[in-house]
């Protein structure tokens, strides 16, 4: 009864959930709504293997050999029962991955749907740094400093530069080997590659500064890679743009 | 000497390829320690520099994979287990076999080749063009070759043991009346004759790239960096299934033999279970690629298909638990690895979910989490798995009993490192510490999970240490074991010695009707 239970309620969020694509929320962050899929996902597979977990340390410790001739006393089941043992829990299996399945699907529609009027710059990854063109044709790098004992001393350049409250999209493409543009407070990557564009887009609501990283292994400097987004208020940015066409 | 060389029995093959495959583990092992000492702190450590730890990594990665797990299971365990388990006197093929063998010890040695070559591979075991076919000063063509040799020795083995499978079954031995880690090598090795070719194909075209000057992998020149991507997970994700089954084939045996009871829903476990594995493990090999910018679509598909491999693996595990119930557990060393294994599965199946999905992955993929996941699904529970098998069968390889006090303290410690070293590294996975770096200086507030995780490899390093000075005594001083320990009702338990003689079989045994390995009421 439970067991019909569990799958008519998976059934319907995953119905529910196909049924309303996640339009409302494209023009906001993903890193709260992937926190909640995050954490809805955490508790599905944790009751999930709760679930294995104590029948398995239950069976464990209750049929212990208790003499020496003793046998186990599992039965060759019936062909009914056998079937019911493939078949109800494979339905629950299904279930539950249909309904993770559209939870992740919508999203992955937000993720992947950039707004109209995104501020667009291009990324280009290199062994070993990253360029940033802006529309006005300015270009910011970043390339990580050490000195002979490997020591990371600095970041040199600015790296890339937002403003406050206006959609990004980045659109990327490398010189050379496959990189990876990482922002993980984001919670957003995609791989640079030469010969192809891939696409990342993000909306910096909050002024502030976040790490991003090169996740895909690229050589010696892979670990040195990485650099700043900083997020600035309009005028700042502006401010910041005009100074980089300056210079 | 040389008649071990030169043997074609199908034991001493099996016992060539566990000795190839322990050194390599140890190996490889050494340097999973020397890369977590390097990660103690922020900024450079005891390695000379990138480049080493990068070499390091690359080892660790292809030994353990390609020259530890693959031939521990398939090569080792099938080798040893199967002609007994189905009643035959040896393989369909022995001298092929013996062939097998020697291609693997070959590319063991080409892939020690590493440590005394100029410029050795720094490429990963992945090999990801351009880097591994343009930019990297290592020469890749050891890796190519060490893929080449062992791929080629898999795809032997494959033929071997599908015939010897399907023609040298004892007169009377039934589909449904083989032991479950048959199906599961046979599964294992059909995903072996179907996609090592692909891997073959993959890095030769990555070799005439970087030798030859073709340019199959230069977009400049027409060629598509994703297209090496898309071969090499093609092969390489099914071959985790390579790994999986018997891993999981070892375990159901050792945990029907000490609970003295049968696979819980044998049928279901092999049509259902294994096929299952098989059929859908071939079409989700993009969830390696969710961030390499393929078509949307594709991955969405790939997130559905990756879904639903929790379906033959749910059925797997669900086997595996049941056969516990209602047994007489008798808890050997074998039998607690094997006992491990079921949270270690859980552990490492259910953080594979997230990754299935393309939406949390865009956050996941590279990061300590990956490595956390696949380290407990693939490393750590095939591990054990071989582990425990090892411990298992060990009175039938060589007649003599390990201590099995010393066993139980060794697993303990094994068991406790594995959690201590791995389960910090989810965390900071979550957190973003992405995977392969030699230096983490934009996230220093990590260091104390890397420390934790290093403390943690050093245990597994102790437990390691005493696991095979527990082997070694026990295979030259062990007390007599006698020939069926455990009391187990399979063929090579009942009808061969410890160890089994040439021919395996004092008399061929033939079975009847309803003879099954997991027999106990009967035996």
């Amino acid at each position: 009864m439970r067991i019909k239970a569990f799958s008519v309620i998976a059934g319907a969020a995953a119905v529910l959930a196909l049924a309303f694509p996640g339009d409302a929320l494209a023009l906001n962050d993903h890193t709260p709504e992937w926190d909640k899929v995050w954490m809805h996902l955490l508790i599905d597979v944790g009751v999930i293997g709760a679930i294995f977990l104590v029948v398995s340390i239950y069976f464990l410790l209750a049929y212990t050999r208790k003499s020496e001739d003793e046998v186990g006393k599992l039965k060759q089941m019936s062909f009914g029962n056998s079937l019911a043992w493939a078949l109800i829990p494979a339905f629950i299996f299904m279930a539950d991955d249909f309904y993770l399945a559209a939870q992740g699907w919508k999203l992955w529609n937000d993720q992947r749907r950039v707004p109209e009027g995104a501020y667009e710059i291009q990324v280009t990854g290199r062994m070993w740094g990253w360029d940033f063109a802006y529309p006005n044709g300015v270009i910011s790098s970043s390339d990580v400093e050490y000195d002979d004992s490997g020591k990371v001393t600095g970041i040199d350049g600015d790296g890339l530069v937002v403003a406050q409250g206006k959609p990004v999209v980045l659109r990327m493409s490398s010189t050379d080997v496959v990189h990876s543009f990482f922002i993980p407070d984001f919670r957003i990557k995609e791989d640079l590659m030469p010969g192809r564009i891939t696409y990342l887009w993000f909306n910096p609501k909050d002024a502030g500064k976040h790490v991003y990283t090169c996740t895909e292994y690229c050589g010696i400097d892979h670990s040195r890679m990485y650099g700043n987004v900083t997020i600035l208020p309009q005028a700042e940015f502006d401010a910041w743009l005009a100074s980089q066409d300056e210079g | 000497m040389k008649e071990w060389i030169f043997t074609t029995d199908h034991k001493r093959v099996g016992i060539l390829y566990l000795i190839g495959t322990l050194a390599a583990f140890a190996v490889a092992g050494i340097m999973a320690l020397a890369i977590r000492l390097e990660l103690w702190n922020v900024g450079p450590g005891i390695l000379s520099g990138p480049n080493q730890y990068n070499v390091a990594l690359y080892f660790h990665g292809a030994a353990m994979i390609l020259g530890f797990l693959i031939p521990g299971l398939t090569g080792f365990l099938a080798n040893y287990l199967i002609p007994m388990m189905i009643g035959a006197h040896d393989v369909s093929f022995p001298r092929i076999n013996a062939l097998s063998v020697w291609l693997y010890w070959f590319g063991i040695v080409l892939a020690l080749l590493t440590f005394v070559i100029p410029n050795p591979p720094d490429i990963m075991w992945t090999g990801y063009v351009p880097y591994a076919s343009q930019y990297s000063g290592g020469n890749s063509a050891f890796y190519v070759f060490t893929v080449h040799l062992i791929g080629f020795s898999s795809i032997l083995g494959s033929v071997n043991f599908l015939c010897t499978i399907i023609y040298m079954r004892a007169p009377g031995m039934g589909w449904n009346q083989l032991n479950f880690f048959v199906w599961t090598i046979a599964g294992a090795f059909v995903i072996q004759l179907i996609f090592v070719p692909v891997l073959a194909a993959a890095v030769t075209l990555l070799l005439l790239d970087k030798y030859f000057g073709t340019a199959f992998f230069v977009p400049d020149s027409g060629g598509d960096v994703l297209l090496y991507q898309n071969l090499f997970w093609f092969y390489s994700h099914p071959a985790v299934y390579v790994i999986l089954l018997p891993a999981v084939g070892a375990l159901m045996e050792i945990i029907t033999t000490m609970s003295r009871n049968q696979v819980f829903n044998y049928k279901v476990a092999v049509y259902g279970g294994v096929w299952g594995v098989v059929l859908l493990g071939s079409d989700v090999w993009v969830h390696h690629l969710y961030t390499s910018g393929l078509a949307d679509w594709l991955r969405i598909g790939m997130m559905v298909t990756t879904l639903i491999i929790s379906v033959p693996v749910g059925l797997l595990t669900i086997s595996l638990v049941g056969s516990l119930y209602k047994g007489s557990i008798q808890y050997s060393t074998g039998m607690l690895y094997a006992s491990s294994c079921l949270f270690l599965i859980l552990l490492g199946g259910l953080t594979g979910i997230p990754l299935a999905m393309t939406s949390l992955t865009l956050h996941l993929a590279e990061t300590y989490f990956v490595m956390a996941h696949f380290h407990f699904i693939m490393g750590i529970t095939a591990t054990f798995a071989l582990f425990g098998a090892i411990y298992h069968w060990f009175p039938k390889m060589t007649g003599k009993m390990y201590n099995e006090t010393l066993g139980k303290i060794s697993f303990t410690l094994n068991f406790i490192g594995v959690n201590v070293t791995f389960l910090p590294l989810f965390g900071i996975g979550v957190e973003g510490m992405p995977r392969r770096y030699y230096d983490y200086a934009m996230f220093p507030q990590f260091q104390g999970a890397q420390q934790i995780a290093t403390v943690g490899s050093f245990i597994i390093a102790v437990a390691m240490a005493l696991t095979f000075v527990n082997w070694i005594h026990a295979a030259i001083a062990g007390a007599p074991a006698g020939k069926n320990p455990w009391g187990s009702a399979s063929l090579e338990w009942t009808h061969a010695d410890s160890p089994p003689g040439p021919g395996n079989f004092p008399t061929p045994p033939t079975v009847s009707e309803d003879w099954t390995p997991y027999n106990y009421e009967k035996a």
